[in-house]
């Protein structure tokens, strides 16, 4: 076993064992921690794909962005100072079955398929790559993605403003 | 399993998604919910990436990743907020008691 295959396996196990503890912490401060080892695990996977960007926004977006959210919105609703179970869960055993039965034909599907086989393998940066489809193949989705955003903003202030009674 | 195979990428995310199908089940604290789904999103957006590298072999793949990630934000911001302001209105954030709108 070469290095490199000592590091994806390293990798891979750090990003289902922290997606584990999402899945299965009973305190929610560790469920929002071990989700920083998931994106941090998912974002080595991109590296070893060759998507260097992708990798990049991948850190910068959801451990930087969404995961300060998320810590932000679960200090905000607990009393963290509680010592007591935060994260109830129900029906553990059938959703338990029903994914073990799902995950099986999952893994079966991608062992059978004969998947497709691109004629070479390349490694080379992509951003400059990525920054001209976004901007002549994928302009119209870029900009709408823009209007998303500007829409969620507006959305989320909305939403979580205090309302003032009168 | 190695490196240099597209069934391991596939493996990884199919496990990555089950989990996050899980804990959307299994969870009744509206947060938890939440990163089910990141970890859903985040399971799709390998797939994406390992197509891209070993199927199709131009940067589509990456594309669709990244706006991917994009509306993830846009979603984690807008259910995060509304989170809030269950929070707010109930002084709980358990799935199970919000349920006005059921009467």
């Amino acid at each position: 076993m070469d290095v490199s295959t000592a590091v994806f396996y390293l990798i891979a196990l750090i990003t289902v064992g922290s997606a584990g503890m999402v899945a299965f912490s009973r305190n929610i401060i560790y469920s929002a921690f071990s989700l920083l080892g998931t994106f941090m695990g998912v974002a080595g996977l991109y590296v070893f794909l060759g998507a260097d960007f992708v990798a990049a926004v991948q850190l910068l977006i959801y451990v930087g962005g969404i995961l300060v959210l998320i810590l932000f919105a679960v200090m905000l609703t607990h009393r963290i100072t509680d010592v007591e179970v935060t994260n109830r869960a129900a029906g553990r055993i059938p959703a338990l079955v029903v994914i073990g039965v799902l995950v099986y034909f999952l893994i079966e599907t991608v062992r059978q398929t004969p998947w497709v086989k691109a004629k070479a393998v390349v490694y080379a940066a992509t951003t400059a790559t990525i920054g001209d489809a976004f901007l002549y193949d994928y302009l119209l989705p870029f900009e709408l993605a823009s209007l998303v955003l500007l829409g969620a903003m507006i959305g989320a202030v909305v939403l979580s403003r205090k309302e003032i009674k009168e | 399993m190695s490196p240099n195979e597209l069934s391991s990428y596939l493996i990884v995310g199919a496990v990555l998604f089950s989990l996050g199908m899980f804990t959307v089940l299994t969870r009744r604290n509206a947060i938890s919910v939440l990163m089910g789904v990141e970890l859903i999103l985040n399971s799709a957006n390998i797939n994406y990436v390992a197509f891209s590298h070993f199927s199709s072999g131009n940067s589509a793949g990456q594309i669709y990743a990244i706006f991917v990630i994009m509306l993830a934000a846009a979603e984690a911001a807008v259910g995060l907020a509304i989170v809030l302001a269950i929070f707010q209105l109930f002084h709980t954030i358990d799935v199970e008691a919000a349920e006005t709108l059921k009467e």
